[in-house]
């Protein structure tokens, strides 16, 4: 599959056909989440403040157009676990869980390969042969050729995230790094990499429909990006979609955090980062990052953190774009100043007086 | 480590089984438990905690900003990141001797109310009695299920349910009443939390010096009808939650031993009061006991210490059976705290992680957890100090202490009462928690629901105190600051499930050294190098089992129960070890719900 990155940064690699023939659809699937890449759950945390719809929505079956879904993480899990937990995992690894599943990991992915003699960074359940824990790289390198469809739930899977940053003593990476980014998973779809630290709840909820829906025959494969992500969520940057923007138009900045003005100058990357938070909110149309007075660090992006610290200090791109702005916002909001005063005031013919000024005049005709 | 009267007296032969939990789910993070289980007298015998999992945070941490610190260690907890973003700028504040405007406190106490409640809740009700849903029961002990039907609840007229099975089924996973209804409350106060702190779990609004919140009058508007809107689901929750437990002691006569042991509790105390704390460890001693959650160490009923720097010069890492290798050879950073006592080498702002990635072995080293202990010079003991899942510990210690006396809360010196409004349905309420007999694991979990009338009540004293700065104009959210060349800060704070604290040292500019401790190791530690076991392991070892399975439908939920009562919180595990020797059969639990075996 060859891919270009044309200059929106957005091309569409979903659309190659997986199979010759025309797939039918799933009556039900399995979602197997494994959250023990190096994580801190904090995706699977993030799923369940999801309201439109809930994850209880999507298991109970209210949702039109889906397979019948199984969830299973251990979040979540009813089980007590252990093996009990771990049933469908190793099912699905011997090829005979009964109905296709979608593998989501959360989490970075450690590089075994730097580990010299016995030990492991990070492990979900035990070998049976040795009792020793089973490294969350074996798991991904039996699951992820058998799976129908392959999900990486957050920054660190899409990408790698925090755990990669400079200095780390894993040599972590995303999924599609691991995995290779030409990898796809048995219905032809590649990685689909839903970035975020942690993932906003609808973002996530909203890509995992659309990929059931697929899964059900309801609905095309989603269209991805050159980096895997949804396009209808990271097509477009914070900025675009921030309401402080208009403050930066006008070259408004704020000095500090006691400003509802723009905040490119106190280390806001909001500019040049692909997210949909400020437009969405977080929850509810609640909360988000600069629009509620939070910088953007970047976190949905390939090149968090490392890219984007030290996170409180401007942008080093953003200065001369802040100049370039200056004397044009001061034009601006001077004339805009002069509009707004005059609108300010309501028209001369509302008064008392016993005459009517309104123009009033019943037999006008053009 | 307890032993029932009924266990020592006429023992039978040991019939002694390895069973193994791991993962264990409906916690946050990898954790696995491995026991031996001894069937002919109904106890288990031995217990390992193990966590699976590194990432090295206070190793990539080292040469950075120390202002990304705050940003950086959310990211070490998926349900409880504020909780370090608070702690971490706590510690900044100190080491940049920056206070923050009054308002940016209350924001931040505010945030961190909403989290409380969504966090107990979630884990509480849609995690933790899942081992009590009468799916769980009916699978486990049948004949307490039968009971259960023909019992009342005795506080049927605040939570609406008939009998004890009816609460019970009301739990049942993914389709009782409750449970759903949980989930949504989790909403609802998780909303509150993103208007004082932008976004969960991983806020974008909080800065060392304060908060980038606009503290505009509809975002504490929101906040209070949000919470107006759930104060009747915690009172009922507290109801429901008496009413199960109490029918439990009732139903099994001995359930006390069900993960007692002995009491020694620690919590680092939460919510600033704004009038007190400047974050100078000079005095730290005074504005750690005006927080609105008493820090404290209780030690076998009795308050050993409320003051901070006790409590942070007791600290102790310690190793034994962890993979690393010890730091004792390396250079100290800090000799002296700033009012001059001496730092101990174990000590956090000392301690250089070097792991070791290596075979599991139960009788060597056998998980990435270390063991941190408080020293305790009286005695000259290493403590493993647990959090009691949070709220047991923070109850305990403020009830103690007798300092908290709000509008809405009251420490008495052996109980807390929280006085709550009226809602929709039921009237003005207080509630009063009264220290248990026992440290086990229904008291850990009784705990939890009154913490979040607690929250709840405390959010109230916020929002009003916020909205008054504001309607006088007093809007300020942020003090700037210089990082200075050389500092170190400590931060001390309650995490979720109990104690936090982050220890900074900065030499020209950048990290030097920066280690938090978050409740996990605390409770999920493993034996340290005396040999003493980690909280854990201390309750699951030598408890009762009450499960009328044999071993071979066993499903451990006693056990689970334990363990879930503290609050693991480990992206890391418990695991249980699955030994060799004495074993006559390895088994794990039958699939539930699962044809996969």
């Amino acid at each position: 599959m060859t891919r270009h990155s044309g200059t929106s940064g957005t091309t569409d690699v979903s659309g190659d056909p997986g199979r010759a023939e025309v797939r039918r659809g799933f009556d039900e699937i399995y979602i197997l989440w494994i959250s023990e890449g190096m994580s801190c759950d904090g995706d699977t945390v993030s799923l369940t403040a999801a309201d439109q719809p809930s994850i209880e929505d999507v298991i109970l079956g209210l949702i039109p157009g889906l397979p019948k879904v199984n969830l299973i993480n251990k979040v979540l899990s009813p089980t007590l676990g252990g093996e009990e937990f771990l049933a469908p995992y190793r099912a699905a690894a011997r090829g005979d869980l009964g109905a296709p599943f979608i593998l989501v990991i959360e989490g970075s992915v450690p590089n075994q390969n730097v580990i010299e003699g016995d030990g492991y960074w990070t492990s979900f359940g035990n070998d049976p042969e040795t009792g020793q824990p089973e490294t969350l790289n074996a798991w991904i390198d039996k699951l992820a050729p058998k799976a129908w469809a392959v999900v990486a739930a957050g920054t660190c899977a899409t990408f790698g995230g925090i755990h990669a940053m400079a200095g780390n003593p894993t040599g972590c990476m995303g999924l599609a790094d691991y995995l290779g980014w030409d990898f796809t998973a048995q219905s032809g779809l590649p990685v689909v990499n839903v970035p975020g630290c942690p993932i906003q709840p609808e973002n996530f909820m909203e890509t995992l429909i659309w990929v059931l829906r697929h899964a059900a025959g309801t609905a095309p494969p989603p269209p991805l990006d050159h980096m895997l992500r949804p396009q209808w969520l990271f097509g477009k940057t914070v900025h675009e979609g921030c309401d402080r923007g208009s403050y930066y138009e006008q070259g408004s900045f704020a000095t500090d955090y006691n400003s509802p003005k723009c905040l490119v100058k106190t280390g806001c990357w909001g500019p040049v980062v692909n997210c949909n938070v400020p437009k969405r909110g977080w929850m509810a149309g609640i909360g988000g990052c600069p629009n509620v007075g939070g910088i953007c660090i970047g976190c949905t992006m390939p090149a968090f953190p490392d890219a984007f610290m030290p996170f409180m200090d401007e942008p080093p791109g953003s200065t001369l774009s802040t100049l370039a702005i200056k004397p044009y916002g001061a034009v601006i909001r001077r004339l805009r100043g002069l509009t707004n005063h005059m609108v300010n005031h309501e028209t001369k013919w509302r008064h008392k007086g016993r005459k009517l000024t309104t123009g009033y005049d019943p037999y006008w005709r053009a | 480590m307890t032993t029932t009267e009924a266990g020592r007296t006429g023992r039978k032969p040991p019939q002694l089984v390895d069973m193994s939990w791991d993962p264990i789910t409906r916690i946050i993070g990898n954790l696995g438990i491995y026991t031996k289980i001894d069937f002919a007298n109904q106890e288990v015998v031995e217990c390992h905690s193990t966590s699976s999992l590194f990432r090295g945070y206070s190793v990539f941490m080292r040469g950075k900003d120390p202002r990304d610190a705050g940003f950086i260690t959310s990211r070490i907890c998926g349900i409880c990141g504020d909780n370090h973003t608070t702690c971490s700028d706590y510690a900044q504040q100190m080491a940049y001797g920056v206070k923050p405007p009054r308002l940016a406190e209350h924001i931040v106490n505010l945030g961190e109310a909403a989290e409380y409640m969504f966090d107990h809740t979630i884990f509480q009700d849609n995690l933790v009695f899942v081992d009590f849903c009468e799916a769980m029961v009916k699978a486990t002990n049948p004949s307490v299920l039968a009971r259960a039907e023909r019992t009342d609840a005795p506080r049927g007229d605040i939570h609406g349910y008939r009998t004890i099975a009816d609460i019970m089924k009301a739990f049942n996973p993914f389709e009782g009443e409750v449970y759903k209804e949980a989930l949504k409350v989790s909403r609802v106060t998780r909303e509150m939390f993103c208007l004082m702190e932008g976004r969960h779990v991983h806020p974008s609004t909080l800065y060392p010096g304060g908060v980038g919140t606009m503290p505009t009058p509809a975002v504490f508007t929101d906040y209070l009808s949000r919470l107006m809107r759930v104060i009747d689901f915690v009172k009922k929750a507290v109801a429901m939650n008496d009413d199960v437990f109490d029918f439990f002691y009732e139903a099994l006569p001995g359930y006390e031993e069900v993960g007692r042991r002995r009491i020694l509790l620690g919590c680092w105390g939460a919510w600033q009061d704004p009038a007190v704390c400047d974050y100078r460890y000079e005095t730290m001693n005074e504005w750690g006991k005006a927080m609105y959650v008493t820090p404290g160490i209780v030690v076998d009923g009795k308050l050993v210490t409320n003051d901070l720097v006790d409590i942070n010069l007791g600290i102790r890492i310690m190793l034994g059976s962890s993979f690393y290798e010890d730091w004792v050879n390396e250079q100290p950073f800090v000799t002296r705290d700033p009012l001059g006592n001496p730092v101990d080498m174990r000590h956090p702002w000392n301690q250089t992680t070097i792991p070791m990635p290596q075979k599991r072995d139960f009788n060597d080293k056998y998980t990435w957890v270390m063991s941190p202990r408080w020293y305790d010079k009286r005695t000259g003991d290493h403590l493993a100090l647990d959090t009691g899942g949070g709220p047991l510990a923070r109850l305990w210690s403020t009830a103690l202490s007798g300092l908290v006396d709000t509008p809405y809360i009251k420490a008495t010196g052996n109980s807390v009462r929280i006085s709550l409004p009226a809602g929709e349905t039921l009237p003005e309420t207080t509630l009063e928690w009264s220290i248990p007999k026992w440290s086990n694991t229904l008291e850990r979990d009784r705990a939890r629901p009154y913490f979040v009338a607690y929250a709840a009540a405390m959010a109230l004293q916020f929002v009003e105190e916020a909205m008054g700065l504001v309607q006088a104009g007093e809007t300020k959210v942020f003090e700037d600051f210089e990082v200075p060349d050389e500092a170190i800060g400590c931060g001390f704070h309650e995490a979720v499930r109990g104690v936090l604290s982050h220890h900074l040292v900065i030499k020209d500019k950048k990290i030097a050294n920066y280690h938090p401790y978050p409740p996990t190791p605390w409770n999920a530690s493993p034996r340290d190098k005396f040999g003493t076991p980690g909280p854990y392991e201390d309750a699951v070892q030598g408890q009762p089992i009450f499960e009328e399975n044999g071993p071979d439908d066993f499903k451990g939920v006693d056990i689970m129960r334990t363990v879930r009562s503290f609050d693991p919180c480990l992206p890391c595990g418990v695991h249980m070890y699955v030994g060799k020797g004495k074993t006559l059969t390895t088994l794990h639990s039958p699939t539930y719900g699962a044809n996969h075996g």
